[in-house]
């Protein structure tokens, strides 16, 4: 158990990041060289201020008509991308962590909200799940690398939840956490959570084409 | 069989064009078509697009076709991307003839290229640019509805939609000065006048089945004051259904002709009369293939330009139009660029009564005609027709508020709305925003 927990929580660590910021760099600057190849239409009309307009309006709750319609999608989703990014920042076991290892530290969220926002991070991820269960249009969408990738982002937040509670097995779990938090850094570039990386890329070109050129709100 | 691919079975239609044209392909040739466009003509955006969609299906909101069939999923916007594009990527390009006449059949008769889902997608994903790749996929392949491929036809055999001689072209034109000069003895209509302020185009079936459009224009013109003038060769023709069948090297041959026709004649600009899809071709598609980044030379649509006529006091309203209005936002020039405060202003200098359809400006719900679709003609015509229910609806709320008329600023709209008022029994009159003003106008 200690030789894993050594692994998981030294060399892999860096390892993840690695892959993380590597693959990001690597996809983003890919895809911009290809773009000034292939698509030049992109750095023509790309323009700063209407792009920056239209992703405004895009990461702003309710921002948008179609965010009013369909209200507990827009609530599930922005509750669940802001404790999802914002958790392993600033909960206070990850805080420590930075502390003893650089010795930088910063402001922490206290237990309750940090176990609040767990599990409003778990809920989100049943509530995508019973979506795409449920909802025909989604449902048509949905492939096994769906589920496969909701599995991958709940995993982190359901063992860390598990390990905080010393609930059966938890040092176990400590390490699936830790693992889990991993793969799910490793894969931001690499599978479809790669929409982090290119929101405002695409948004932010449509957002462009709309203002610049064709004189429209894209929201 | 699925359910959905059971619905897709029962509404195939057939069409000489998809079903000779798939005869034709072999797996081999397929693949390679699919990967030569896919390497040459596709790179980032497509590669992002495809990646970055997380199958939320929150752009089937956006979709007339998906609203209005009782939302079933294979009509919404990412449905068609998944029956189309993502198997094509999954597969390599390794597809059959079965799957390329199906993706024909969704990229040119299930999708108007509106570019409302562009506006619903969170990321902004283009899904009318992931359609016309397959439409282009689909052109290289010789895969195409036969009535839009006939009028492709004609683009590149005469540079016009309709088959229109050059000697017709000129006649209508003097056939409609004639007409209108029983109204407006003085009234021209200057053909081949180098150096005008004003190069006039219209397209294809205004001289074909629509010549009073002319006739009014040249009405309004007149009045106006303008130095004006039309083409008396091809070039005249601003439409462009080769833009949506994927023949992109015939969409910058017409382009190409249209630009240089008005450069000829030496004009200050291009003034279109009321199309959508044209005004997307010259502003948005055509003049990017030719590598303008914006149209060489300047273009005003007609809603801009009347628009600009009544501020400027250039003509003048003798009597409201008395009947009640609701106005029809057609996508090309709303969500390409913007014209509906415009053509709202020129509505209320013109009518007494304007009544709002919602949603309405950007977020206008399509004909279903435009992008090509009502050019595939009547073997789609019921899809297309049954698929904007949603339409008839808002059209319908309209006419119990009172409305009587519906004024559509562009052609392919007018087909479109022509069709569902027929067929959903709605009695409304269809007008465009030119008829109006020359009913309305002060003619000196």
């Amino acid at each position: 158990m200690h030789t894993l927990y050594n692994l998981v929580s030294g060399p892999l660590v860096w390892l993840s990041f690695l892959i993380f910021i590597g693959g990001s760099v690597f996809r983003i600057t890919t895809m911009i060289r290809l773009a000034k190849e292939k698509d030049t239409a992109v750095f023509e009309y790309m323009n700063f201020y209407y792009a920056s307009r239209s992703i405004v309006h895009w990461i702003v709750p309710f921002g948008s008509e179609n965010m009013k319609k369909h209200p507990a999608m827009t609530v599930v989703t922005f509750a669940f991308h802001i404790c999802l990014i914002c958790l392993p920042l600033f909960v206070f076991a990850h805080v420590i962590l930075w502390k003893e290892s650089w010795n930088i530290s910063w402001w922490y969220l206290s237990d309750s909200v940090a176990d609040l926002m767990t599990l409003t991070v778990i809920g989100s991820c049943i509530f995508f799940l019973v979506r795409r269960l449920t909802v025909p249009e989604v449902k048509y969408l949905t492939s096994n690398s769906d589920f496969v990738i909701l599995a991958l982002v709940a995993a982190p937040f359901v063992t860390g939840f598990w390990a905080y509670h010393q609930l059966p097995a938890y040092r176990l779990m400590g390490i699936l956490h830790i693992l889990s938090g991993e793969i799910m850094l490793a894969a931001i570039p690499f599978t479809r959570l790669s929409h982090a990386l290119f929101f405002l890329f695409t948004r932010g070109y449509m957002g462009s084409e709309f203002g610049a050129v064709k004189n429209a709100k894209d929201w | 069989m699925t359910e959905s691919a059971l619905k897709a079975e029962s509404r195939k239609i057939s069409d000489e064009g998809l079903d000779k044209g798939v005869e034709k392909l072999t797996p081999a040739k397929i693949e390679q078509v699919i990967n030569s466009v896919l390497a040459n003509e596709t790179g980032a955006r497509l590669k992002v697009y495809a990646d970055t969609c997380v199958h939320c299906g929150l752009c089937s909101e956006a979709c007339h076709f998906f609203l209005s069939n009782d939302r079933d999923p294979s009509f919404s916007p990412a449905g068609k991307v998944k029956q189309t594009l993502w198997e094509i990527l999954k597969n390599k390009g390794s597809v059959s003839p079965a799957f390329i006449r199906r993706a024909a059949e969704v990229a040119s008769t299930e999708c108007n290229l509106c570019r409302r889902c562009a506006m619903y997608c969170p990321f902004g994903i283009d899904i009318a640019y992931l359609m016309l790749v397959i439409r282009r996929i689909c052109h290289k392949l010789g895969v195409m509805p036969q009535y839009i491929q006939t009028t492709a036809h004609s683009h590149s055999a005469t540079l016009n939609q309709m088959w229109v001689k050059e000697d017709e072209w000129i006649d209508s034109l003097m056939w409609q000065e004639d007409e209108a000069r029983e109204e407006i003895p003085t009234l021209r209509i200057p053909l081949e006048k180098e150096g005008a302020d004003i190069f006039y185009s219209v397209i294809g079936p205004e001289p074909k089945f629509r010549a009073q459009l002319i006739y009014q224009a040249a009405v309004i013109m007149n009045a106006a004051g303008l130095n004006w003038t039309m083409p008396a060769t091809p070039g005249w023709d601003n439409s462009d259904m080769c833009m949506y069948t994927g023949d992109n090297e015939m969409m910058g041959r017409l382009k190409k002709a249209h630009f240089e026709t008005a450069m000829r004649l030496k004009v200050k600009r291009i003034v279109m009369g009321e199309c959508g899809h044209a005004f997307r071709s010259i502003y948005d598609m055509g003049n990017r293939w030719l590598s303008w980044k914006m149209p060489p030379i300047p273009v005003t649509h007609a809603i801009e330009f009347y628009h600009e006529l009544l501020r400027e006091g250039k003509i003048k309203i003798a009597k409201k139009y008395d009947k009640a209005v609701t106005l029809h936002d057609p996508c090309n020039i709303v969500r390409g660029k913007g014209l509906h405060e415009m053509s709202r202003y020129v509505v209320n200098q013109t009518c007494e009564n304007l009544i709002e359809m919602h949603p309405n400006r950007e977020h206008n719900f399509c004909c279903s005609a435009g992008g090509g679709v009502i050019n595939c003609g009547p073997p789609f015509r019921n899809k297309r027709v049954e698929g904007n229910k949603v339409k008839a609806e808002q059209l319908f709320v309209a006419k119990t508020k009172g409305a009587k008329v519906v004024i559509a600023p562009c052609h392919n709209c007018h087909g479109g709305l022509e069709d569902i008022i027929h067929h959903y029994g709605l009695n409304m009159e269809l007008k465009f925003l030119g008829d109006i003003i020359y009913e309305c106008m002060e003619k000196k």
